[in-house]
């Protein structure tokens, strides 16, 4: 940075004060939350979610003013009209088999889905021009988004806001099941968040053990929500999303308990000043009837009871912002330990251009009960124009992971719930009645081995051709320009001189 | 028999050299231009001869001085020779290849009634009131009006007044050589009202050799189509600080009258936000004397790095950015005081870095913490911020203070805080600077083109080029003719249409085709087909020789 100097001000500007200021509530609103779900496999999940809720109607044009909302996501979506944005960077896969169902799932790789304003005119320039600019925000390699990877999805991908009409038209979808998530990635994601990590629930992200993990799937979701219960105006809602699945065997030496402390080697401080609401849940389900099995400690003093993903569910709450939690022990060191070890159809199929775009297959399936549904697709191994291969291309193409999106029958039918006053990780999905939930998985990417050509081989073949070539053109050039004309034989010559002495020492006479 | 077959042989022989040289012909006549043809890189015409020619360019900055003589402003003889027009020419002395000359062009008139009526007046702001009503100058031209030297416009001992339009009142006097002394006072008043060496040099800054003048002085913003503006406000400490700032507020009432003035310029935009938690890169030393923090001057420049990574990067436009930071020290090291290099605190408690923006320490008041529990609710004094910061906004902006003449009254500024003879100097200075570089890319361009031949030029990018070309000479001529916002304008669209023709990314396709690799492709294929060629043609050179010189030896 240049010098800096220090202003001395001779210029007296003619300013006038201004009226009383107001004190207006605030119109934004900060909430935090972690979720400390064991699985059954006994590893550990941990779910963060900071929710900034902003009052605003951010497409009005003019001046902008940012407190808790991020001042670059904000930018974003009044220069993009954007309406929706759902940004996410993950690694590894989440294990249904093993974890069951998860909050939130995230293909591998990283995924972007955006809806558009109406307004927007030109979406595939808007579309790219975005990507690019997430891709800086994230340092993510999302410049790679073009329109061989990008698809427009016409049944799955609905917008999760508020939304009117639905034209599939402003809808843009892109997965690079490539892309590595490291450090990088989390810095300015965390960056985005109001207390940065200097306090609250975000002082656990602590890089080097949040890559110390099986999943880690980092997420960006911005969407349109109602302000109050009429909707008379609409608010933006920012959701950041972390999901990390700690191997509790590995760090904890065999067994199965955990703390805040072996996990993130961090504990609670301080409550974030700026938070209307920070909280920690910790999943006891089936374990408080009787305390023999498990032990949480501190012990907590409120528990809340719902039906998540279709089971009813125990969480103990801990209150960061309720004062006693903190201040009895100047931090706050979550622990638990186990006692005893626990026990229609519609089809929508639009068929690539080979470099334009790729296949997009949707199916609208109702499955009946126990039953096994297998999609298969069977596909030709081509080759590829040689620009178009990458650095290692014997390590394979990756095919973006599939999805299904499903409304799964609850087991118990679940209360009508204040979409406001309810846990965060429980009002992502919109769901309409309490009979069925709402759940969106990802299969693996596939990793495909192509034929890979000899690289070399352009080189070598303009080389043969030359030669070719050459050698024609030569024989051809000699036929034409020699003069041909009888010698007389003559003594002489080395060759033939040579050729007299080897036949002098065979025995043979001279020529 | 012999005699036969010896002419046979010669037969053949004459035949195989015909062959040879049409093979040789073939090869050169078709094969050459044809190779050339299919391997040539596309290269569109450019104007390189204008383009040298731009650099010896002459900017004659023309300004159109009217001046208005009263009644009883100078001897009634003289009085008869209005109305004529005085060229005042001189070159401005800066250490760079384009020689700039400053020409003020006064065309010397008498006052109307009405002007005569409205300069009659007792007080100096009415009188303009009056004058600024039926007439709307041009960007750029000045009016001098030349009242008596009695006359009680103006006070006593004052002998010219600058408003904040683009008007002046310069006293008259009763003498021989009126014109002449007049003709003085005027130059210096309508130099400082437009254009001096201080603010040509600051313009062009950047392409000066590093000297007196681009050391020690300021550096303004460079030019550019806009601007983005950003106001933050720092708490690294929200546990004892709730810090509240008006700043919409502000922004309407400070900020953007002074921007809308400004708008000529470029586009601005604004944007505020609040960082919370973020620190400085330095800790603040303890004065036990004053039982007070402080930052001295040498560690101002560690202060903004730590602190630039929070603020985000403007995602959404490609202007540069003037950041504004406000920053409310945590309560364990406030009061917090900026020191000068003597050590004693900076009044204002603010300092900007040029190109950057500004930083300005709020303290909160010391009694706020009493009796009050954590965290103290702080409302910010808008005032007093806005004044550092568009004090600073005008500072970045080169707009600095005029350099008045001695015994010259300088009017108070104008509601916006900018007056409009300063905004005309900031067009003059932003002229010319983008004259400056628009020459200087399209200088580079040339000859980079004419270095590197491998550089595909296309239509779009010579198009581009032959615009930039026009739009610089056109600006000059403006210039020259004293018509200051179309110069603005073409000089920046000559600013566009040459960076965009340097930075065209066609340009780079095949710059990275090394020489190397055309050759290995091309050897297989040309030295087989060369060779015997070339021998073959040796050989009938050394033969025609030989036979020529034979007939010579005979004679």
């Amino acid at each position: 940075m240049a010098a800096a100097m220090p202003v001395a001000l001779v210029v007296l500007l003619l300013l006038w004060p201004g009226g009383p200021v107001l004190a207006e509530a605030p119109r934004d609103s900060l909430r935090e939350e972690l979720v400390i779900t064991p699985l059954p496999s006994g590893d550990v999940a941990a779910t963060f979610q900071f929710r900034t809720r902003w009052d605003s109607e951010l497409q009005r044009e003019g001046v902008s003013h940012y407190r808790l909302f991020p001042k670059a996501l904000g930018q974003l979506i009044s220069k993009y009209s954007l309406r929706e944005l759902h940004l996410s960077f993950t690694q590894g896969f989440w294990r249904t088999r093993y974890w069951g169902p998860p909050f939130l799932q995230a293909p591998s790789g990283a995924e972007l889905w955006v809806w558009f304003q109406e307004t927007v005119t030109d979406v595939d320039k808007s579309w790219k021009e975005l990507s690019n600019i997430l891709s800086g925000i994230f340092c993510a390699s999302l410049n790679f988004i073009d329109s061989t990877n990008t698809v427009t999805p016409t049944a799955s991908f609905k917008p999760l806001g508020l939304a009117n009409d639905t034209d599939h038209y402003f809808l843009r979808y892109a997965v690079l099941p490539r892309e590595v998530v490291c450090t990088e990635n989390l810095t300015p994601w965390k960056k985005l968040l109001p207390c940065s990590s200097k306090a609250g629930l975000s002082v656990l992200l602590k890089a080097d053990r949040l890559f110390h993990t099986s999943y880690h799937s980092q997420a960006v979701h911005i969407r349109p929500v109602c302000r109050n219960a009429r909707c008379t105006s609409i608010s933006w809602e920012l959701r950041q999303t972390l999901s990390v699945v700690f191997d509790a065997f590995i760090t904890g030496q065999g067994k199965k308990d955990w703390s805040l402390f072996r996990m993130f080697s961090r504990t609670l401080t301080e409550p974030c000043p700026l938070a209307s609401e920070s909280r920690v849940y910790v999943d006891i389900t089936n374990y408080s009837q009787d305390n023999e099995t498990l032990e949480v400690n501190p012990p907590p003093t409120t528990t809340y009871q719902d039906v998540i993903l279709g089971t009813r569910r125990t969480y103990a709450v801990y209150d960061l912002l309720d004062t006693a939690m903190i201040n009895n022990s100047r931090n706050l060191n979550l622990q638990l330990k186990w006692k005893k070890p626990p026990e229609n159809g519609y089809i929508h199929y639009q068929p690539a251009q080979d470099r334009l775009q790729p296949h997009l297959l949707e199916m609208l399936i109702q499955l009946p009960a126990n039953s096994v549904t297998k999609v298969s697709i069977q596909f030709e191994r081509a080759l590829l124009k040689w620009t178009e291969y990458t650095p290692d291309p014997n390590h394979g193409f990756y095919v973006s992971p599939s999805v299904l999106s499903a409304l799964v029958p609850s087991v118990v039918a679940a209360k009508p719930v204040n979409w406001e006053e309810s846990p965060l990780f429980n009002t992502l999905f919109p769901v309409s009645d309490g009979s069925s939930y709402f759940v969106r998985l990802y299969t693996e990417p596939l990793l495909v081995n192509l034929p890979t050509p000899d690289f070399s081989m352009p080189y070598n073949v303009i080389c043969l051709t030359c030669t070719v070539v050459a050698v024609c053109y030569g024989s051809f050039y000699n036929l034409l320009t020699r003069t041909f004309h009888i010698e007389e034989p003559s003594t002489g010559g080395l060759a033939k001189r040579l050729a007299n002495l080897i036949r002098r020492t065979r025995g043979v006479p001279p020529l | 028999m012999a005699a036969a077959g010896a002419a046979a042989t010669d037969v053949e022989v004459v035949r195989g050299k015909r062959a040879a040289l049409f093979f040789a012909a073939v090869a050169i006549v078709l094969g050459l231009p044809l190779w050339w043809k299919t391997t040539e890189t596309y290269r569109a015409p450019l104007p390189y001869s204008q383009i040298s020619g731009l650099n010896a360019l002459q900017l004659r900055l023309m300004v159109p001085v009217t001046v208005v003589f009263t009644r009883e402003s100078v001897p009634l003889d003289d009085q008869e020779k209005l109305p004529f027009t005085v060229v005042h020419e001189r070159e401005i002395p800066l250490k760079y290849k384009m020689k700039i000359k400053c020409r003020f062009q006064k065309a010397y008139q008498r006052a109307l009634d009405h002007e005569e009526e409205a300069l009659s007046s007792g007080i100096v702001q009415e009188a303009e009131a009056m004058l600024a009503e039926p007439q709307e100058q041009a960007e750029g031209s000045l009016t001098v009006y030349v009242i008596s030297e009695h006359s009680s416009l103006l006070p006593q001992d004052m002998m010219s007044y600058i408003g904040p339009k683009r008007t002046a009142v310069v006293r008259g006097i009763m003498h021989r050589e009126a014109f002449n002394i007049i003709g003085r006072r005027i130059i210096q008043v309508a130099q400082a009202m437009s254009l001096t060496e201080d603010v040509l040099a600051a313009a062009l800054a950047d392409h000066l050799p590093e000297d007196k003048w681009s050391s020690d002085k300021r550096r303004p913003l460079k030019s550019s189509l806009g601007y983005e503006i950003t106001f933050s406000l720092l708490n690294p400490d929200p546990k004892s600080h709730d810090v509240h700032w008006d700043i919409e507020g502000a922004v309407r009432r400070y900020v953007q009258p002074f921007l809308n003035a400004l708008s000529v310029a470029g586009n601005f935009s604004v944007d505020s936000q609040i960082l919370y938690y973020a620190m400085l890169g330095v800790n603040p030393r303890f004065d036990p004397a004053s039982s007070s923090y402080y930052l001295d001057m040498h560690s101002l420049p560690h202060v903004i790095n730590p602190v630039e990574s929070r603020l985000g990067s403007s995602a959404a436009s490609l202007y540069p950015v003037l950041n504004f930071l406000l920053y409310v020290p945590e309560l364990a090291h406030s009061p917090l005081y900026i020191q000068d290099k003597d050590g004693a605190p900076v009044t204002t408690n603010a300092f900007h870095s040029p190109r950057w923006g500004g930083i300005m320490v709020y303290n909160v008041d010391s009694k706020a913490y009493n009796g009050s529990e954590l965290p103290v609710r702080v409302e910010v004094d808008m005032v007093q911020v806005m004044e550092v910061f568009l004090a600073q906004l005008r500072l970045l902006f080169g707009i600095s203070q005029p350099h008045v003449p001695p015994k010259c009254l300088l009017s108070g500024p104008k509601s916006e805080g900018l007056m409009t003879w300063e905004l005309d100097q900031l067009l003059w200075a932003r002229s010319v600077e983008n004259l400056a570089t628009a020459t200087t890319t399209l200088t580079s361009l040339a000859q980079l083109l004419g270095k590197i031949s491998n550089i595909v030029i296309k239509d779009d990018v010579a198009s581009e080029v032959y615009r930039a070309v026009a739009a610089v000479q056109k600006a000059a001529e403006e210039l020259a003719s004293g018509h200051l916002a179309s110069a603005f304008v073409a000089s920046q669209e000559a600013v566009t249409s040459s960076e965009r023709a340097f930075f065209d990314p066609s340009l780079l396709h095949l710059l990275y085709f090394p020489d190397d690799q055309k050759f290995a492709i091309y050897i297989p294929l040309f030295l087989p087909m060369a060779v015997p060629i070339l021998l073959s043609l040796v050989k009938i050179f050394l033969e025609t020789r030989k036979s020529w010189k034979k007939p010579e030896k005979i004679d």
